[in-house]
């Protein structure tokens, strides 16, 4: 029965070609290939692989170069969004995101992504925030809840000390030149299809030149969390979203 | 009745997590008990009663389902 269902004519999914063949070194179940794979599909649809030009930032996706197909640009760490002005600027016609983590975004590179976006730039910020810095070994990040372990705040992250997590996306959606911003997430079907609207509607806002679309996607670190894949989704939806609670924050109003 | 569906999974690229088989709504999928090269318990295919809905293949952060639908 099931042989002769699988033929060309009857195809409904397959991976994108905006992606590379390589294996991605995601650790198993990480949000960050979720991610990749609906920016990349969404490069597809829109038919804007040869016009696409994307930023690397520094964190456990440094070596998104090697999964996207398209033009990519390594940044130093947190300067994706000043090396995304560049490119855009340069190539004002090019579709320009740059890929972010919250170590990244909200951390070491939270003045250019404030000046960035405050300047309006025409590019896409995808921000992955996982309250962690994964790469480096789960230590506390900006974004970290308040009481969550992380390896150098091991009694929990306690706010007296440690300040409080840092709510960038509803901060900078204060800007002016912030034009649409969202936080999604990838951990289920629904999420994913909903999340994968959103970044496809950011890159179609691209062309109109009205300022900087920002896409924030909660996601989990299942390594860093200690927890397996599929406890550490659980845990995101019970302990992220009512801190992080998904939906869009900004959207344009001359629409 | 819904339409029948099947699904092809790239074993060597799986890395085990889940994600897949709590997502599938006919639950299709389940870890293998033998492993890949890279040690991971890989998904399979249990049963047949796949609809083609893309539910695994859309959650899959590795991209390793491909999914089929009669027309």
């Amino acid at each position: 029965m099931s042989e002769n269902l699988i033929t060309p004519e009857n195809l409904v999914y397959q991976k994108t070609e905006a992606m590379t063949d390589r294996i991605l070194h995601y650790c198993p179940g990480c949000g960050h290939g979720t991610a990749h794979r609906i920016l990349a599909e969404v490069i597809e649809e829109m038919g804007i692989q040869e016009q696409t030009i994307g930023v690397a930032p520094v964190g456990c996706s440094v070596l998104a170069y090697y999964y996207f197909n398209v033009d990519m640009q390594e940044a130093a760490h947190g300067r994706a969004p000043a090396v995304a002005t560049g490119i855009k600027r340069v190539f004002p016609d090019k579709y320009v995101f740059t890929y972010q983590g919250d170590g990244d975004l909200a951390a070491i590179g939270t003045a250019e992504t404030i000046h960035a976006i405050n300047r309006g730039e025409n590019i896409l910020i995808v921000f992955i925030n996982n309250g962690i810095y994964g790469m480096t070994g789960g230590q506390m990040a900006p974004t970290t809840l308040q009481g969550m372990k992380s390896s150098t705040s091991p009694f929990g992250r306690d706010t007296k000390t440690m300040g409080s997590p840092l709510k960038i996306t509803e901060l900078i959606a204060q800007l002016p030149g912030a034009y649409f911003v969202t936080r999604q997430a990838v951990h289920k079907p629904a999420n994913v299809r909903k999340a994968k609207k959103a970044i496809k509607k950011a890159m179609e806002y691209q062309k109109l030149n009205k300022g900087t679309c920002f896409v924030e996607i909660v996601s989990n670190c299942p390594s860093n969390w200690k927890m397996t894949p599929v406890q550490s989704n659980k845990w995101m939806e019970e302990n992220m979203f009512p801190f992080y609670p998904l939906g869009d924050i900004k959207v344009p109003e001359d629409k | 009745m819904a339409k029948r569906g099947d699904v092809v999974i790239d074993i060597e690229k799986c890395k085990g997590c889940e994600v897949c088989v709590s997502a599938c709504p006919q639950e299709v999928l389940a870890l293998a008990p033998e492993v890949n090269k890279k040690g991971y318990h890989y998904a399979v295919k249990v049963n047949s009663d796949c609809t083609g809905c893309t539910n695994c293949a859309i959650v899959c952060p590795d991209a390793v389902i491909t999914v089929y639908r009669e027309k």
